[in-house]
């Protein structure tokens, strides 16, 4: 495992500091949080992804990702996560390039909707204002994000993931530090 | 009271990690209960174990963490829980519900209304709103899945045949996001409407029965009801005997030795503030 670049530099407090940023985005969708303590992920990884699933993944938890094996050893040594090559049985997916078709992944059950999959997708952009209107619990009355980079088709992808409510995927976005989440009961609207 | 287990001291990161990871889909499942795994919690059952399993996963140097229970920081749980999490974590503590930003609360929620960067987190003995009505986990289970809540119906209607209202003054049952049943945990009635559209997180724990569950911001809550019975919460039909108050929830406290009674806020804070802004305005 030489040559594998640092995770988390204070481990504890850095998980910490990336979990409140998650939960404030999952609580407040399209709101983007900016994470200060980062750990040295190697390329292509996102800093910001990264930190997610360290944060996140560990024995337990399934990890997909398409991100190479690189990222795959580092994931290993410092999350230490099993990796899968089947998306549909990851519990975390982590996408650096294309998107995996989201009706293919754990989606949960109708009484047990919380064993769903988390998707993290790295962007190209993502902005608060302008682009996308989301509404939705977490939300007063609107939120309004800019990502760039996702697959064209993606909003109604998403549309169908939400109608099938409680049962569907979470969504965590990154670019760079920052990252922002979709939880599945936010509804996305195209506003010119 | 040494023997609380206090020496356990915080819990281990993977314990954290699998509350996390369940808070997050408790917060994308508003009002379902997350099931988290079996290890035990540093304290006894009844002492708040739930929360404070959120509250120490939630946690970071930067918080300032408030407790109370039943309205008050001064109880004996309220300031064990705050010195518990002085002692392992060394934040910030206080009494001011404006100052706090995660509030860990049994029986009530703070009469002062809550913000944004404010999380509530509530210790929860049952978290399942069905179980005097259907004790069979599995039944439960289904009855969510469908959101079949034809038998909570038929009690509180039986209620209002029986009664000529629903009689239920603590845990009264609310609807999150228009579809889970779920259990307020048990505060006042008077409360349930201060979980609509609250802007600060709500975050419930149970330790006995190992659930979470959450209300994100800007969430529909609503309490059960009917049409021609609408929902109405109750409050003591009198002034707070210290600050005055007619909109706060009041609890009948004995004065003296000679059965003399009084009401006041239930809420310590709130009714301290209000005494010293009224001190000062004289
Ligand atoms: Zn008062």
């Amino acid at each position: 495992m030489n040559g594998l670049t640092p995770g988390f530099a204070d481990p504890v407090p850095d998980a910490q500091a990336c979990f409140r940023a998650l939960l404030e985005a999952m609580a407040r969708p399209g709101r983007v949080e900016r994470l200060a303590a980062l750990p040295e992920a190697p390329a292509p990884l996102a800093p910001a992804a990264a930190a997610v699933l360290l944060t996140l993944a560990d024995a337990e938890t399934p990890v997909w990702t398409d991100a190479g094996p690189v990222a795959e050893d580092w994931l290993r040594f410092h999350a230490g996560c099993p990796l899968v090559a089947e998306p549909g049985l990851a519990g975390f997916l982590l996408a650096t390039g294309g998107l995996p078709a989201l009706a293919a992944l754990e989606a949960g059950t109708e009484e047990e909707p919380h064993r769903s999959a988390t998707l993290i997708v790295q962007v190209a952009g993502l902005e608060l204002g302008g682009g996308w209107r989301l509404t939705g619990p977490g939300i007063e009355r609107e939120h309004r994000l800019q990502v760039e980079g996702l697959p064209r088709g993606f909003l109604a992808d998403w549309a169908a993931n939400g109608a099938r409510f409680p049962r569907g995927i979470d969504l965590v976005l990154c670019a760079g530090n920052r990252l922002a989440a979709l939880p599945r009961t936010t509804r996305i609207e195209e506003a010119g | 009271m040494t023997a609380l287990g206090y020496n356990f001291g915080y819990l281990d990161e993977n314990t954290k990690r699998m509350i996390r990871r369940a808070l997050l889909k408790a917060v994308a499942v508003p009002g379902h209960q997350v099931p988290f795994g079996a290890r035990e919690m540093p304290l006894p059952y009844g002492w708040g174990t739930g929360g404070i399993a959120v509250t120490a996963s939630v946690i970071g140097a930067g918080d300032r963490l408030k407790v109370i229970d039943q309205g008050a920081d001064d109880t004996t749980n309220a300031v064990s829980i705050r010195h518990f999490f002085a002692k392992v974590t060394g934040v910030g503590t206080t009494e001011r519900t404006g100052e706090a930003t995660i509030i860990q609360t049994r029986h009530r929620i703070p009469e002062t209304r809550l913000r944004e960067g404010q999380i509530l987190v509530y210790q929860v003995p049952m978290p399942e709103p069905l179980f005097r009505l259907e004790p069979r986990v599995a039944e439960t289970k289904r009855m969510h899945a469908l959101a079949d809540y034809g038998l909570m119906h038929v009690k509180l209607y039986e209620d209002i045949a029986r009664h000529g209202h629903v009689a239920i003054s603590y845990n009264y049952p609310v609807l999150v996001g228009g579809r889970y049943l779920m259990s307020p945990s048990p505060i006042p009635a008077f409360d349930n409407p201060k979980m609509d559209r609250m802007p600060a997180l709500q975050l419930f724990g149970a330790g006995r029965e190992k659930r979470i569950y959450a209300v994100p911001p800007y969430t529909s809550v609503t309490s059960l009801d009917f049409e021609d019975h609408p929902f109405q919460p109750v409050r003591a039909d009198a002034p707070c005997a210290l600050c005055g108050s007619r909109e706060s929830y009041l609890d009948e406290v004995v004065v003296d030795d000679k059965g003399g009674r009084m009401f006041v806020c239930s809420d310590t804070d709130y009714c301290a503030t209000r005494q010293t802004q009224r001190e000062a305005a004289e």
